[in-house]
C-alpha cells in the first residue's frame, strides 16, 4: 500500500466556487435522502414525517442544536487527527486506537489524582490524554520513518489492541463496585466544564481553536511550508535538507495527540466515566470526514456538522419511529456513498 | 485441569476459528486483486443478519447459508461500484461500507432478536461414536467446519493454479500491465470482490447460524478487522491463513486453559498477542522486499483514457 495521489487531492471549500460546491453537495445529500426514504417506506414509516422530525429535533430548537454540537465535537478532533498526517501523505487509520489510549491515560489521571482541584487536574488529564494518543501514534510513525512497515497497516492493527488494553484496566483494576465494565464516575473536578447549561463542553472550543491553529500553521509558518513540501515530493524535500523522518514521526505523534485529546474529551466531558468499549467507530468517522473534506479545516467543520445532524437525528428515529438507532447509519452511509462516487463529476467538469 | 476441559477449549477454538478463516480467505481474494476492503465488518454483519433472518423464517439453515453468501457478495459489489467504477478511495469507501453494514444489519435483524433457530446440523466425526458421550459431543462439527481447510486449499488452487487466479494476481500487482497484456482489470476486480464476498458471507453465516445461533446487534465484534489483520499475518497466502486463524482463535482458547489451570492472566492482554506478533513479524520482514503484499494494493485503477 503506497501513498496514493488522490489522498492529497484537495477539495477546498475556500475556492471561488463555494456556491457551486454547496449546490452540488446539496444535490448529493438530497439523493441520499431519497435513497433512505425508500428504505423507510419499505419499513412502513412515513419518510417525509421522519425527515421533518429529524430536522425540527436537531436544527429546530436550541437544545437540538446544542446536541448536534455535542455530537460534532469528537468528529472535529478525530478528523483533524487524520487531516494533519494526511498533509504528509501519511494515512492515519489508527485514530480509533489513539482515542482509546488517550482516554485510558486520562482516566488513570482522573482516578489517581481525584483529590486535586480542577484547575490542576483537568490540564493534567488533557496532557495525559495527548501523551497516550501520541505514544500510540509514535509506533507507526517510527516504523514508517525507518521504512519498515507501512503506517496504514500498523495503525489498523493497533486499533484492535487499544480497546483491549482499556478493557484490561477497566475490568482488572478500575471498575466500580457496581459495574464491571466501567469505572466509577469521575469526580466533578475531573469533568470538563460545560457551556451555557447545555451538554456542550469546553472541548468544542478546543477543537475549533486547534483547527484554526492547524490552518494558520499550514499557511503561514515554516513548518507548514516544509510539511507541504514533503507532501508534494518527499525526495525533493529530503534533497533540500528538510528532515523528512523527523517530520513523519512528529506529525504522526501530534495527530495521535489530537486523537488522544478527543478520547480524553469523550470520557471527561461527554461520559464522565470510562466505559470498556465506549467508542464505536468515532475514529473511523474522523477518517471519513477528513477524507471527504480533503483535509481542509473549514470543510471538516461543515462535514462534521452535517454528519452530526444525521447521527443526532438517529436518536429521534429510535424514539418516535421504533427503528434501531443504528439504522441512521444507513442514511449516513448513503450520504457517504454518494459523495464518494463524486470523482467522475469532477472529471467531466475538467474535460468540459 | 482435565482432558475434557482441554478438549472443550480446543473445540471452541475450532468453532470460532472457522468463521475467521472463511472471512480471511475472502479478504485475501479481495486484496490479491488489489482492493483493500475495510468494510468487511459491515459485510459480515449484513450477511450474518440476512442468513439468520432467512433461517428463522424458513427453518432451513442451508438456505440461510446461501442467502448469507449472496448478501456478502452483493455488499462487496457495492464496494466494487465505488472503488472500481467510480474510482473512489478504497479506505474511505470501505469505512463507508462498514457504517452501511452497521445500519442495514440492525434493520434486517431487528425482528429476529432473541429468535430461536435450528442451527446447521452437526455431524459427528466418524470413529468416535464409541467414546463417552461427553467427549463425543465435543467432536460434533457442522459441515462448514469440515469444509474450512478444503476451502483454503481451493482458494489457493484458484489463485495460484488457474488462469483466472493468475489474471487476478496480475491485476493486484499492476492493473496497468495486466490491462496491457489483454486483461480487464475492472471486471477482474469485480469478480474478486464478489467471490471474496461469498466467502465472507460463509464466515458470517457460520457465526450466526452455526456457532452463536442467535442474532444480536453488532455481534461480529471486530471480526472483520481481525480478518484484515490475519490477511497481513498470513502474507496474503490462503494456506498460511489456516495457521493464522488457529493462532488468533487459539489465543482465546489458550487463555481459557490458563485460567482453568489457575494462572491469573488477563484475557484481554492475551488477546493482544496475535496483533503484537503480526506487527513484530512485519518489522522483521521490513527492510527486505520479500513480503508479498500485492504491489498495487489499495491503488485505484484509473483506466487508460
Amino acid at each position: 500500500m503506497t501513498p496514493r495521489p488522490e489522498a492529497v487531492r484537495r477539495f477546498s471549500f475556500l475556492r471561488a466556487r463555494v456556491l457551486e460546491a454547496l449546490i452540488r453537495y446539496g444535490f448529493m445529500v438530497l439523493f441520499a435522502l431519497v435513497l433512505f426514504a425508500i428504505i423507510l417506506l419499505i419499513a412502513g414509516k412515513d419518510p417525509i414525517q421522519s425527515y421533518r422530525d429529524i430536522l425540527t429535533s436537531t436544527l429546530g430548537s436550541t437544545y437540538g442544536l446544542s446536541e448536534v454540537l455535542v455530537a460534532m465535537t469528537p468528529m472535529l478532533l478525530t478528523a483533524l487527527a487524520v487531516a494533519l498526517p494526511s498533509r504528509l501523505v501519511l494515512i492515519n487509520v489508527g485514530v480509533e486506537g489513539q482515542l482509546y489510549m488517550g482516554a485510558c491515560l486520562a482516566t488513570w489521571g482522573a482516578l489517581t489524582f481525584s483529590g486535586l482541584p480542577g484547575w490542576i487536574l483537568l490540564p493534567g488529564m488533557i496532557l495525559l490524554g495527548m501523551i497516550g494518543g501520541s505514544l500510540w501514534a509514535f509506533i507507526p510513525g517510527l516504523l514508517r520513518a525507518l521504512g519498515l512497515v507501512n503506517e496504514t497497516i500498523t495503525t489498523l492493527l493497533l486499533n484492535s489492541v487499544a480497546p483491549m488494553i482499556v478493557s484490561f484496566f477497566v475490568f482488572g483494576f478500575w471498575h466500580s463496585p457496581m459495574d464491571t465494565n466501567k469505572t466509577p464516575n469521575f469526580v466533578p473536578a475531573a469533568r470538563l466544564p460545560t457551556l451555557f447549561g447545555t451538554r456542550i463542553d469546553v472541548s468544542l472550543l478546543l477543537a475549533l481553536a486547534l483547527l484554526l491553529i492547524f490552518w494558520l500553521l499550514m499557511r503561514y509558518t515554516r513548518w507548514g511550508l516544509e510539511i507541504r513540501a514533503i507532501g508534494g515530493n518527499p525526495q525533493a524535500a529530503l534533497r533540500n535538507g528538510i528532515p523528512v523522518r523527523g517530520y513523519v514521526i512528529s506529525v504522526m505523534c501530534v495527530g495521535g495527540a489530537i486523537a488522544g485529546l478527543a478520547g480524553m474529551a469523550q470520557v471527561s466531558g461527554f461520559y464522565g466515566v470510562l466505559l470498556a468499549n465506549f467508542s464505536r467507530g468515532t475514529g473511523y468517522m474522523g477518517f471519513l470526514i477528513s477524507w471527504l473534506a480533503g483535509g481542509d479545516p473549514l470543510g471538516i467543520v461543515l462535514t462534521s456538522f452535517v454528519v452530526a445532524v444525521i447521527t443526532t437525528g438517529g436518536n429521534l428515529l429510535q424514539l418516535t419511529r421504533d427503528l434501531p438507532y443504528a439504522v441512521i447509519n444507513i442514511l449516513l452511509a448513503f450520504t457517504l456513498f454518494v459523495v464518494l462516487a463524486r470523482p467522475s463529476l469532477r472529471r467531466s467538469r475538467r474535460s468540459a | 485441569m482435565t482432558l475434557l476441559s482441554i478438549l472443550g477449549v480446543l473445540s471452541s477454538a475450532v468453532f470460532s476459528g472457522t468463521s475467521l478463516l472463511y472471512t480471511t480467505l475472502g479478504e485475501i481474494i479481495d486484496q490479491r486483486s488489489g482492493t483493500v476492503n475495510l468494510g468487511l465488518e459491515g459485510v459480515l454483519l449484513v450477511s450474518a443478519s440476512a442468513g439468520f433472518a432467512l433461517t428463522s423464517i424458513t427453518g432451513q439453515p442451508y438456505l440461510g447459508l446461501l442467502v448469507a453468501m449472496l448478501a456478502g457478495g452483493l455488499m462487496n459489489l457495492v464496494m466494487g461500484y465505488l472503488t472500481v467504477t467510480r474510482r473512489a478511495n478504497q479506505l474511505a469507501s470501505g469505512l463507508a461500507l462498514m457504517f452501511f453494514g452497521f445500519g442495514l444489519s440492525a434493520w434486517i435483524g431487528r425482528p429476529y432478536v432473541g429468535a430461536k433457530i435450528n442451527g446447521l446440523p452437526r455431524i459427528a466425526l466418524p470413529g468416535i461414536s464409541n467414546l463417552p458421550v461427553l467427549y463425543a459431543s465435543l467432536f460434533r462439527f457442522d459441515l462448514l467446519i469440515y469444509l474450512a481447510v478444503p476451502a483454503a486449499v481451493l482458494v489457493w488452487w484458484l489463485l495460484f493454479r488457474t488462469r483466472w487466479g493468475l489474471g487476478l494476481r496480475a491485476v493486484g500487482e499492476s492493473a496497468d500491465i495486466a490491462f496491457a497484456s489483454g486483461r480487464n482489470p475492472r471486471r477482474i476486480r469485480y469478480q474478486a470482490l464478489f467471490v471474496g464476498g461469498l466467502l465472507a458471507g460463509l464466515g458470517a453465516a457460520h457465526l450466526s447460524i452455526a456457532y452463536a445461533m442467535n442474532w444480536t446487534e453488532y455481534m461480529t465484534a471486530g471480526r472483520g478487522f481481525i480478518a484484515v489483520a490475519l490477511v497481513i499475518f498470513s502474507k496474503w497466502h490462503p494456506l498460511r491463513a489456516i495457521g493464522g486463524a488457529l493462532l488468533f482463535s487459539g489465543a482465546v482458547a489458550f487463555q481459557l486453559l490458563l485460567q482453568s489451570s489457575g494462572f491469573q492472566i488477563s484475557p484481554f492482554l492475551l488477546s493482544t498477542i496475535p496483533y503484537v506478533v503480526t506487527i513484530l513479524v512485519l518489522v522483521l520482514w521490513g527492510g527486505t522486499r520479500s513480503h508479498s503484499a500485492p504491489a498495487s494494493l489499495g491503488r485505484v485503477y484509473q483506466g487508460s483514457e
